[in-house]
């Protein structure tokens, strides 16, 4: 038996297609939502897949595959590209010689990122083809396309999804023979395409041109591009997810459904068009199809209708399609109220989490009393700033912590931080950035901090792991992404190697030594870091000895409660630590900070 | 435009509630007795602790992976304030399934905002249909040794829900290829005993 169905993700179906493509070589960066892509790879023993150190390495690693003739897939989140976008535009005019597919996974709506950005455009920009499948049969069928499409045009493909194709399970028929024959490797010289001189690299340009008429008249007749006949009063035109909701609001409608979404074939939309009255366009973001469409000439209505940011839903299509007057009133449900003013349940740092402490000591240092009550905006600068970075750490923006003044992107936590002291504040500046962030893009600012005599302090925050996106080795875990050991590569080294003098490293649960050491590297008047180290409460099974609060002793002074843990709750105006969700010995910071003594281990409280 | 055993089903709770593999598990089942299925579970920056939805639709032929408001055939909520936010998506007649258990976020300890009274939730619900049911089910998952089967005892009392031909083996096949084998029996004890739960209540 060779064909089976399953049920997959988005990315379970590209890393599975991939495979059968005969993929030999997948690199990745983590990031919400594509990171299962290589997690999937890594399962496959006989092809080589990595974590790189970011995007852009990932971009390098994958271009210098494919330049030795091996088919590679690299994957990314949508801001991923944005850091790989160098190497992207370069592989976009070198070409390739194995096929090059390109994952971006965007975030409409913006579940799991620091921004919402459609990247069809990166299509345009780099000249290059792109895909996009709608579920994760076609996730997996488009795969081996874009793998022929690559090498036929000498081009990488764009492969686009989006949050909801990436982590949608949905019916897969899985051709379970079709893995592909592995190709011979091979590097030719060949310095006019593989060099990008100037001059070699204005001899690429016309290339760049003239592929995509070639993938132009694909797209005319490709099997990506289909039309459903149906209704000729309203013809959508649709891809991605998009088409899945239209579908569904639609019934009888005739469709134009794109999986080659850049080029966009004109005869066939004009034929599409011609054959239908109404032309309305269902995409997420921007009016991308919409806009290349009306610059053939061709009537279409879309964004004025349907919102340009944010998911769809078929909720949202059927008012869009009221407002177009495609759909009427009626057809919209009216929905049972909600009970009003429900408390949210916003995601927090986990009992046990080696990053509480350092935030408990920075929010309660006492420089930070003029931001801590002020509801996350005030006109006043507090004594301390502190410039933020991406991880899980994020959540301490949220109360009580309230210990982060910024987060941009990957990295800028310690830019940020130079450039404010560079301006003139006043206060003192903190960056705080993770161990993978760190190894991702934090070592170029603290070379920058270094060289340019910038009295910042850089807290970085050591787990040992990629937490946010579910625990993925990175340089400095000592394990391959396939699970193989690997030499660790040692934040303190590099620190020290940068020439940064005064380093120390610490306990995470050392509440003491953090509170100290935090101190010292304030007070320092030259560039300072130090290092919090402790291992992420999810990966750590080891939580013998709950904590406990002995309701004699405690006097409700609300302290522990400071440390934003789940597992400390109040209720009644009582103040409990909560057994199950507790990491015991593990932590201890609130034990350690109790001004009472009223929290120890049960039966044994310190009285 | 609704088609043969059309199922719309939502699972919400809070993250570490196991809600993401009682939902795989009747995914599964389901593709196994023919159905086409779409499953989609929104969990945003959620670590532990954070709000966890699972939209699972089942059907002749399913499009969209979300399921829309007013369209949820029956809701299987794992916590109480977490049902609470899902009322609108209820179709009016569907079914309700609510585990008696308050987790309160950080806010309700920080003295910011206030739980819901269960009579708030209830009531809510009790305008769009009949079909409330309030369990122990937290209670019942502690009963059998490990509270960690409540996903699966709540996954069993949902069962008696369905209006699809689902025999014991596809169960036990279900929950064979998502468990580890060490646990499987425990499991398999938590559905039964849910679904035993559900078996004297009146079903819509």
């Amino acid at each position: 038996m060779s064909k089976s169905r399953k049920l997959l993700s988005g990315n379970e179906a590209i890393a599975l297609g991939a495979y059968h493509a005969g993929v030999r070589v997948a690199t990745a960066y983590p990031g919400t939502p594509s990171t299962e892509i290589l997690e999937n790879m890594a399962t496959f023993k006989d092809l080589y897949a990595e974590w790189s150190t970011n995007e852009k390495v990932a971009m390098e690693v994958g271009l210098g595959a494919s330049y030795a003739g091996v088919r590679t897939l690299v994957s990314m989140k949508h801001v991923g590209l944005n850091v790989a976008a160098d190497p992207f535009m370069a592989a976009a005019t070198t070409g390739v010689h194995g096929g090059l597919v390109v994952v971006s996974a965007d975030d409409p709506g913006i579940h799991s990122s620091q921004g919402e950005q459609d990247n069809r455009h990166f299509a345009r920009l780099g000249r290059v083809p792109m895909i996009e499948p709608a579920d994760s049969q076609e996730a997996y069928d488009f795969m081996s396309a874009a793998y022929e499409i690559s090498e036929k045009y000498d081009t990488p493909v764009l492969f686009r999804i989006t949050t909801r194709v990436a982590h949608s399970k949905s019916v897969v028929e899985v051709d379970m023979g079709a893995l592909r024959a592995e190709r011979n490797k091979f590097f030719h010289h060949h310095v006019e395409k593989y060099v990008m001189l100037p001059g070699h690299a204005r001899l690429r340009v016309p290339h760049m041109h003239s592929r995509m008429e070639g993938l132009t008249e694909l797209a005319e007749k490709t099997k990506l591009n289909i039309i459903i006949e149906g209704d000729s009063r309203t013809g959508i035109v649709s891809s991605g997810v998009g088409y899945e909701y239209a579908r569904e609001v639609f019934p009888g409608a005739s469709f134009l459904k794109l999986g080659l979404i850049y080029p966009l074939p004109p005869k066939l939309i004009k034929r599409f068009a011609g054959n239908v009255n109404k032309l309305f366009v269902v995409e997420e973001l921007d009016p991308f199809l919409e806009e290349n469409i009306k610059a053939m000439g061709i009537k279409i209505e879309g964004k004025q209708h349907v919102p340009r940011h944010g998911e769809l839903n078929t909720g949202i299509v059927r008012r869009a399609a009221v407002k177009a007057e495609i759909i009427p009133t009626a057809d919209v449900a009216v929905e049972a109220a909600a009970t009003s003013n429900l408390p949210g349940r916003p995601p927090l740092l986990c009992a046990g989490c080696p990053h509480a402490g350092a935030f408990f000591v920075l929010s309660t240092i006492g420089k930070r009393a003029k931001v801590l009550d002020a509801g996350g905006k005030s006109e006043k600068e507090s004594g301390l700033i502190i410039t933020g970075d991406i991880g899980c750490y994020t959540l301490a923006t949220y109360p009580p912590l309230r210990a982060m003044d910024t987060t941009a992107c990957m990295g800028a936590s310690i830019g940020q931080a130079i450039g404010l002291v560079k301006a003139g504040v006043s206060s003192k500046v903190v960056a705080v950035i993770g161990d993978s962030t760190f190894m991702h893009s934090g070592i170029t600012g603290i070379i920058d901090a270094v060289y340019n005599d910038a009295r910042i302090t850089v807290i970085i925050l050591d787990n040992g792991t990629t937490a946010m996106t579910g625990h993925q080795d990175h340089p400095g875990s000592g394990m391959s992404a396939q699970g193989v050991p690997t030499q660790k590569v040692d934040i303190a080294r590099i620190v020290e190697g940068a020439g940064v003098k005064n380093l120390q490293v610490v306990n995470s649960f050392d509440i003491k030594s953090v509170r100290s050491a935090i101190r010292s590297a304030l007070d320092s008047d030259q560039l300072s870091v130090v290092i919090v180290r402790g291992k992420c409460a999810v990966t750590n099974k080891e939580r013998k000895n709950k904590r406990f609060v002995d309701q004699d002793v405690c006097n409700d002074c609300g302290v522990c409660l400071m440390i934003g843990c789940p597992a400390i709750q109040k209720r009644d105006g009582k103040v409990y630590i909560e057994a199950g969700t507790c990491m015991g010995d593990s932590c201890g910071i609130c034990q350690q900070i109790c001004p009472k003594k009223a929290i120890g281990t049960e039966g044994k409280v310190d009285k | 435009m609704k088609s043969r055993g059309k199922q719309d089903v939502l699972m919400v709770g809070v993250g570490g509630q196991g809600i993401i593999l009682a939902s795989d598990i009747l995914g599964d089942v389901a593709l196994d007795i023919g159905m086409d299925v779409k499953k989609t579970d929104t969990l945003g920056m959620a670590q532990r602790g954070g709000s966890v939805t699972s939209h699972l639709r089942i059907g002749e032929k399913v499009w969209s992976p979300l399921i829309n408001t007013s369209e949820v055939d029956i809701l299987l909520a794992f916590e109480k304030l977490e049902a609470a936010r899902w009322v609108g998506y209820l179709r009016p007649g569907g079914a309700v399934i609510i585990n008696n258990m308050a987790i309160p976020p950080l806010s309700i300890s920080l003295g910011t905002q206030v739980y819901p009274e269960d009579e708030a939730v209830l009531g809510s619900f009790r305008s769009a249909t009949k079909a409330v049911y309030l369990i122990n089910g937290t209670e019942q998952a502690a009963a059998l040794g490990d509270v960690r089967t409540l996903n699966i005892f709540m996954l069993g009392y949902l069962s008696r829900f369905l209006p699809l031909k689902i025999t014991d083996e596809q169960w036990q096949k279900g929950m064979a290829r998502h468990l580890p084998a060490r646990i499987l029996d425990l499991n398999k004890r938590a559905f039964e005993a849910g679904r035993g739960a559900a078996a004297g209540v009146n079903i819509r």
